[in-house]
């Protein structure tokens, strides 16, 4: 101890130990408080502060109250509809993406030499489909010739027309294309059953319980942690969807893809309405904000923590979560 | 039918069910893949077949003179130039933040640690119009400087991530270190970065993927072909309105994705065995 003090001394030029902590600990997180402060903290208020004005850039802001907020609910009919578009395509591409990738999670979870080649295969999506390239892709998958058409022929089903510039299927070929990259939750559903003790289904089984009741009593309640923590994340990134809909369709055919981010993009940067790109970004955040504690709050109803029954079996668990190979 | 024949039945089962699931997600890409070595013209009139009749890389030379007199070598030597200096920079904050925050105490840091976990939050169109007004009164619009210093701060995701794998290691090192007169600086270089790699390289990767593929940072930013990056030159290089070359459309589109096909290649077996047994979101 003795030693130890005398070195704390030395290194510290004089320094008390906290003072030297307090130091040492703001070089460490400098470089992340420094862009925080001047890239996110500012801006953050800054947009709030803009959201009451009007700015195009050329002119001074000019303060103009709620005028914006009022304007969006009372007059912008497209807001509106891009707000049902965006909420739309929420609730049907997250949910479609986790119960699918829960299915084929299920189906791989067994032994079995091709299982890794498989999960890379299902995973591939999952990498590439952010990519500009990949949208230009779905462009023409869903084109009048393209292949999705191709594909229904084969199976029988005739079918001519174009889902890319039908109002009706535009939005579909989106949500597809985020249905097509289950593969990031398919893989922590994987290590989530992976995780689900042996024992639970053998006594299951010698209790007579069938494999529906098995999974509706043991594998989903144990899973529904890890299905939680991906609803959270993935409604939030789905409210966010922009470049996907900005290249395959642009927001048409009749702003029937529209989606929120893209109106958003197109209110600020096409027409240099700053201000009220702003106040669209702070309804979007408030909208975020409700989803995901209405999440929250519902969570103590469906999600199921393992350690309400066994306490030590969750607190290995997580250890052994928070370590990585 | 007896136990064993069931079992075999289930089993080929399995294999065709996964395996037909699979061929139809990755078909679009064998399609655009083949299709990029087509004749142009016969892209989108000879969908069905997916072989080409003969295999031919004008595409790949049509394509690669790009638009506006600037070629494709510049498209991906500017990705390459963004992607690499915003990943080490944000590797590198990302790494000192974790340690700050999960092995010194200091004044304020639970306050600052959930401010990052805060940020995780927020949607980033609340902050892009200020950003983009900063970026305009520094003058650094159409300059790649927009897209890569604010990844210098690193990122909430991976603190986060390289956070949790710090805690695996014991802190009886730490002490162990500091009673040898080992300094806490010297402790993060010397003993704590050479274990934490692992965590560093899921970031890289991760970081990579991202910044590769990023959209929204070029379009904003970048106006002048010459500063394009590969995503935003792609996206004009296929508009819609004015595509005629298919083949050449899609030979860049291959194109763009080969960095990041081949990264996940030589990774795949550690980034999905991570995420596998782990679960780490990715």
């Amino acid at each position: 101890m003795g030693n130890r003090s005398s070195n704390t001394a030395g290194n510290g030029r004089g320094l008390s130990k906290n003072a030297r902590n307090n130091l040492l600990g703001y070089f460490f997180i400098g470089p992340w408080l420094i862009m925080f402060l001047a890239f996110t903290v500012v801006p953050f208020f800054a947009s709030l502060v803009l959201s009451f004005c009007d700015y195009n850039m050329l002119s001074a802001p000019t303060f103009v109250g709620w005028d914006n907020y009022v304007k969006l609910f009372t007059e912008d009919r497209l807001f509106t509809k891009s707000l049902l578009i965006t909420l739309k395509f929420v609730f049907i591409s997250i949910p479609l993406r986790l119960i699918f990738a829960l299915i084929v999670a299920m189906i791989l979870n067994r032994d079995s030499k091709m299982v890794p080649i498989y999960r890379v295969v299902y995973y591939l999506p999952s990498i590439l489909g952010g990519s500009v390239a990949v949208s230009v892709l779905w462009r023409y998958v869903f084109a009048k010739e393209g292949v999705f058409n191709q594909f229904l022929n084969l199976i029988g089903i005739p079918c001519n027309i174009s889902w890319i510039s039908n109002k009706d299927t535009a939005l579909w070929c989106i949500i597809l294309l985020f249905i097509w990259q289950f593969g990031s939750p398919m893989l922590i559903f994987l290590a989530g059953l992976k995780q689900i003790p042996k024992t639970y289904y053998e006594a299951a089984s010698i209790d007579g319980a069938g494999k529906v009741v098995t999974f509706f009593r043991i594998t989903l309640p144990l899973l529904s942690p890890i299905f939680f923590f991906n609803l959270v994340m993935q409604m939030i990134g789905g409210f966010m969807v922009f470049s996907q809909a900005m290249i395959i369709t642009d927001g048409g055919p009749l702003n029937n893809t529209m989606v929120y981010a893209l109106y958003l993009y197109k209110q600020a940067f096409g027409y240099y309405k700053m201000g009220y790109g702003c106040a669209m970004a702070w309804i979007l955040m408030i909208i975020i904000g409700f989803f995901t504690l209405l999440v929250f709050k519902s969570s103590s109803a469906w999600v199921f923590y393992e350690n309400q029954i066994s306490e030590g079996n969750g607190k290995k668990k997580r250890k052994r979560g928070g370590k990585k190979a | 039918m007896s136990r064993k024949a069931r079992k075999i039945w289930g089993t080929v089962l399995f294999h065709v069910i996964i395996c037909l699931i699979g061929i139809i997600m990755i078909y679009p890409l064998i399609w655009m893949f083949f299709s990029s070595f087509k004749e142009s013209s016969k892209v989108m009139t000879t969908v069905g077949q997916l072989i080409p009749d003969k295999w031919d890389i004008q595409n790949y030379i049509n394509g690669w003179a790009g638009f506006g007199g600037t070629t494709f070598a510049t498209f991906f030597k500017n990705s390459f130039i963004v992607t690499i200096l915003s990943v080490i920079g944000n590797i590198i904050a990302s790494a000192m933040a974790a340690y700050g925050f999960t092995r010194i105490r200091f004044k304020g840091r639970n306050f600052f640690f959930i401010c990052m976990i805060i940020t995780m939050m927020v949607p980033s169109q609340v902050l892009v119009v200020p950003q983009y007004l900063i970026f305009h009164g520094l003058g650094w619009v159409n300059t790649f400087l927009p897209l890569i210093v604010p990844e210098w701060g690193g990122r909430a995701f991976f603190i986060f991530m390289i956070m949790q794998f710090m805690a695996g290691i014991p802190k009886d090192l730490d002490e162990a270190a500091e009673i040898d007169g080992c300094g806490k600086i010297k402790l993060f270089t010397n003993i704590i970065l050479p274990l934490i790699v692992p965590a560093l390289a899921t970031s890289a990767i991760f970081g990579f993927y991202w910044k590769w593929d990023d959209f929204m940072g070029s379009l904003l930013y970048l106006n002048s072909p010459d500063k394009y990056t590969v995503s935003i030159a792609l996206k004009l290089f296929s508009d819609p309105t004015s595509v005629t070359d298919y083949g050449a459309m899609f030979a860049m589109c291959v194109l763009s994705l080969l960095p990041v096909i081949i990264l996940f290649l030589f990774t795949q077996k550690y980034i999905v065995e991570g995420i596998a047994t782990q679960g780490l979101k990715g």
